[in-house]
């Protein structure tokens, strides 16, 4: 094995062999996560249950029964917590992979490893929260005799959108939030506009086209919709919009990469 | 070339002085930019420019050990954390040939919540082994830390020596050819850490080559063959270990008086008399520390609200593993007290040293009547004992016992 050491200047794409010669670091640190966070507090996974569960409380109170917003013909609580699910597992991700690398920054300064692992690692950890939440999903469709349609199995595909965009703004923010300390206060508030940017109380069936369309420019649209069209049948084809949702995503991933991979040489001399 | 493990050509570390760890907020920047537009006759002043490191080239052979010593801000652990990946160098480049594993702190990523047997696996990952590899090792490695009984209880529950045996233990079974190491062996016990160096005495034997900054010349001098000089970012001399480490006891300043603020939560009692600062007269390297064998002057200036009789002050010295070496009261002997009205004063004290070079905490405490009630207690001062003298003296620090043993021999006499 070699080394070599020089100055880096310039773009460049991350080291995919790298990449994969420090799988075993990714594994342990996903499985740090998860551990602590099931140790470390007292209800463990029920935090998985209690945040989406409670907002689809409050959103089917205030938003389904007093301003009775229209749902897309689902009963108000699945149509809201069928978009929470994937939602909370975004928002979990962006939150923790924001604030990753500050949080590694003694890991950052004493050791050498592709540093891209940090943010992986805390958006793959949001997982075990999301099965749980969506295991009581399913619990709730069959509550009100909801069953999934084929379409079921581009959940995965959908799922994978929501990982992307959290990962992709997250290595944004993350290295941001290396240079500039403020983007901690900007992210809490960042996640609350974007809640309500993303039609999870309401359906985006309230636009009509193109700006139905032109509306998965925020990808979690797509996502969104795309969970509810694969589980609950809403009659909004979303395919457009995913297709939309997702070329933002990509770009939004890729830039967030080269910015990440520019940045990570000086994480060490600043964080 | 294949024989050379570390080839280093004009490495070179800017760092802008001021920027150095310091992260800026958005606002700064906005206002920065703000300025630079109106007020572009500004746009010069901008900050100072220091070079960590300036043209630093070596070649280290496989199999070899050096030690790179060198003052406070010399540039040995930037050298290391380039040579380890972790910040890239401004200019220059260099050339590892090997699988390589730094080591800047044992114990990275601890996590307290996790088991022994949890943070094992984690932290050898992090060090860049493999999970088939840590697998293997495993057992060893419990083994070495010593802590067999408490692998599966969570390590904040570990005492402290502990803690570092098993930070310890993961770091010694890495299992590379390339060895950067930075200052670590500066921890736990004596026995542990001759076990330590043991231990990496085997590995470079195996023909792995290691890089080791230290300040700890005896463990320089027993461990490494050669040695570089790091001054203010240059190399001032790389050669024979004992001639470097001469180089750089000759090169030492007068030594400056230290001073110690007192923050008031590392202070027990009911503080009719606060301290202010601790200074440590004599102290060398501009650090809270002292030669071997050469007495401890220790000044504090204190502050008396209200006067005050029948004061009795003490200081003492305990080890890290929290054993009293000693402690003594000014009225020991004389059994003389002392009062003190309302105001400042300095009380000065002056320590015999006998004691091995190592880490020991400083306790200082001022007593009232019978010693039945302190007045004010610390012990968090941590005071080094340096291995070393500027007269190039080393102690045997391996001879066990806290203090340095002192014995008057006489010839063998006949007797039969």
């Amino acid at each position: 094995m070699r080394t070599i050491i020089k100055p880096s200047r310039g773009i460049s794409l991350p080291d995919f062999s790298e990449l994969w010669e420090y799988r075993d670091l990714f594994y342990f640190l996903v499985l740090r996560d998860i551990k602590v966070r099931y140790k470390q507090t007292v209800l463990g996974g029920l935090w998985a249950i209690i945040q989406p569960f409670f907002t689809m409380v409050v959103f089917s109170l205030f938003f389904g029964k007093l301003a009775k917003v229209p749902s897309d013909g689902i009963p108000y609580p699945i149509f809201s917590y069928a978009a929470l699910v994937p939602w909370t597992f975004f928002a979990q991700g962006l939150t923790n992979s924001s604030n990753s690398l500050v949080g590694s920054a003694n890991l950052i300064t004493k050791v050498y490893f592709p540093r891209i692992i940090i943010p992986l690692s805390s958006v793959v950890s949001g997982i075990i929260d999301f099965f749980i939440a969506f295991a009581v999903l399913i619990g709730i469709m069959f509550f009100y005799n909801i069953y999934p349609t084929i379409n079921i199995v581009w959940l995965p595909l959908l799922l994978l959108l929501a990982f992307i965009t959290s990962l992709g703004v997250g290595m944004w923010l993350s290295a941001l939030n290396v240079e500039f300390r403020d983007v901690r206060y900007v992210v809490p508030f960042l996640i609350q506009i974007w809640l309500f940017a993303t039609p999870i109380a309401y359906p985006s069936s309230l636009l009509p086209e193109p700006w139905r369309t032109i509306y998965g420019i925020n990808p979690m649209v797509g996502v969104v919709e795309g969970f509810r069209w694969a589980l609950l049948g809403t009659t909004t084809a979303p395919g457009p919009i995913i297709i939309v949702s997702s070329l933002v995503t990509l770009i939004i991933l890729f830039t967030g990469i080269i910015y990440f991979n520019r940045m990570e040489r000086t994480f060490a001399d600043v964080v | 070339m294949s024989d050379v493990a570390i080839k280093a050509d004009d490495l070179s570390k800017l760092y802008k002085i001021g920027e150095r760890q310091q992260y800026r907020m958005l606002r700064e920047t906005f206002y920065a930019f703000l300025k630079k537009v109106y007020r572009p006759e500004l746009k010069k002043e901008n900050s100072d420019f220091i070079w960590a490191l300036k043209d630093v080239s070596f070649e280290i052979k496989q199999g070899e050990i050096v030690g790179i010593i060198g003052k406070n801000g010399a540039g040995k652990s930037t050298l290391l954390k380039i040579l380890s990946r972790i910040t890239p160098p401004t200019e220059g480049s260099a050339v590892l040939n090997g699988r390589v594993s730094s080591l800047l702190e044992i114990g990275i990523g601890f996590h307290p919540e996790l088991t022994g047997r949890e943070n094992i696996y984690l932290n050898g990952a992090i060090l860049g082994m493999k999970k088939n590899e840590i697998k293997a090792k495993f057992d060893e490695i419990v083994d070495f830390a010593e802590i067999e009984k408490f692998i599966d209880t969570p390590i904040k529950y570990y005492s402290s020596g502990m803690y570092v045996r098993l930070a310890f233990a993961v770091a010694a079974h890495l299992n590379s050819e390339i060895l950067l190491v930075d200052e670590v062996l500066a921890v736990g016990d004596i026995e542990f850490q001759k076990k330590c160096i043991g231990k990496m005495e085997k590995v470079a034997h195996e023909g792995n080559t290691i890089l080791i900054v230290s300040h700890n010349m005896s463990n320089i001098k027993a461990l490494c063959d050669k040695a570089i000089l790091l001054e203010q970012g240059k190399i001032k001399i790389m050669g024979d270990v004992n001639t470097v480490i001469n180089t750089y006891m000759s090169s030492y300043e007068p030594d400056k008086c230290k001073r110690i603020i007192m923050d008031d939560d590392y202070v027990s009692g009911e503080k009719q008399i606060k301290v202010k600062y601790v200074y440590l007269v004599n102290s060398a390297l501009n650090r809270f520390s002292v030669y071997w064998l050469t007495p401890i002057d220790i000044m504090m200036e204190i502050e008396v609200y209200e006067s005050i009789n029948d004061v009795s002050f003490g200081v003492g010295i305990k080890t890290l593993d929290d054993i009293w070496v000693y402690f003594v009261h000014q009225d020991d002997n004389t059994g003389g007290r002392w009062h003190f009205n309302k105001g400042r004063y300095n009380i000065s004290v002056r320590l015999k040293n006998n004691l091995k070079p190592g880490i020991y905490r400083l306790a200082i405490g001022a007593h009232h009547k019978h010693y039945l009630k302190n007045i004010f207690h610390i012990e968090s001062i941590v005071l080094e004992i340096l291995d070393y003298s500027p007269d190039g003296q080393i102690p045997k620090i391996y001879n066990p016992g806290i203090t340095i043993g002192e014995a008057i021999w006489e010839e063998p006499e006949r007797i039969i």
